[in-house]
């Protein structure tokens, strides 16, 4: 129980600076720390091949594609972020989180759930794999196929066009 | 009332959720917006791997397999968003959602 806690706390409070933050490389930062709380979550509840894949997508790669996207739109060297549009936006939105939060956080509380103290199955990387292989062999191939597509379409758009000049390829 | 480790795990889950929501609702950056988007992704992954460890069968991997597919979709939608991020600063030198009006590049 108290693992849990501290894993709520490592993944909770940098989550929340970071989208307070108005240093989006300081929130990139944050946000690397809050997901591999949620990778020690992921461990925490037994799903270990789960951590893994968090901290390799995540923590790896989802981090360093966000860092380079934002020092690619950088203006000048000390341009630290995007200043918040307007207190009513900033105001509403927090009003409506807060709401869906109340809404949330009653449903659960008033809900009666299963102890199920019984330790986890283990799930090994074996049979996960089988599964995998055997079951849910079409949804393999599409993400796979997805995987693909969605790539060769990020670096269409990323690509800058060399018919607009040279000066606007930067 | 008695607290579960299921209820702490949902709570914990919706409180994530929120900041995401919070954050994509409330910050004019694009990349923040979609940071927003991502950190919601992953609390309906936590509830995914909260509801399969305490739930009646936790010996079929069906939540984990569900999270491992929702996190290669997230991938491919992180690279896309990045990219149309990147995209929108080369037409409008900037990345603040409120100057993206424009469709035609």
């Amino acid at each position: 129980m108290t693992g849990l806690l501290i894993i709520a706390l490592v993944t909770l409070v940098p989550a929340a600076v970071a989208m307070a933050l108005r240093n989006v490389i300081h929130s990139a930062l944050l946000l690397i720390l809050s997901w591999a709380g949620i990778a020690a979550f992921y461990f925490w509840a037994g799903a270990e091949f789960l951590a893994f894949s968090q901290v390799l997508v995540y923590v790896g790669a989802i981090s360093m594609v966000v860092l380079f996207a934002v020092l690619l739109t950088r203006h000048t060297r000390t341009d630290g972020g995007v200043a918040p549009d307007t207190l009513g936006r900033a105001l509403a939105g927090l009003l409506i989180g807060g709401a869906v939060l109340g809404v949330l956080f009653g449903a659960v509380l008033s809900t009666p759930l299963p102890i199920g103290s019984k330790p986890a199955a283990a799930v090994t990387v074996h049979g996960l794999g089988v599964e995998l292989m055997e079951r849910h062999t079409i949804a393999l191939l599409v993400v796979g196929v997805l995987l693909t597509v969605a790539l060769l379409g990020a670096v269409v758009l990323a690509a800058s066009d060399s018919r607009s000049g040279p000066e606007d390829a930067r | 009332m008695i607290l579960t480790p299921l209820h702490l795990c949902l709570l914990l889950s919706s409180a994530l959720f929120c900041i995401g929501l919070i954050g994509a609702l409330s910050r004019s950056s694009s990349i923040l917006v979609l940071l927003g988007v991502e950190l919601m992704l992953n609390a309906a992954n936590l509830n995914f791997i909260a509801f399969w460890r305490y739930g009646p069968n936790p010996a079929a991997g069906t939540g984990v397999l569900f999270v491992l597919f929702s996190i290669a979709v997230a991938a491919a939608e992180a690279a896309v968003g990045l990219a149309l991020v990147i995209a929108i600063y080369r037409h409008q030198r900037s990345i603040r959602l409120q100057d993206a009006r424009r469709l035609k590049g």
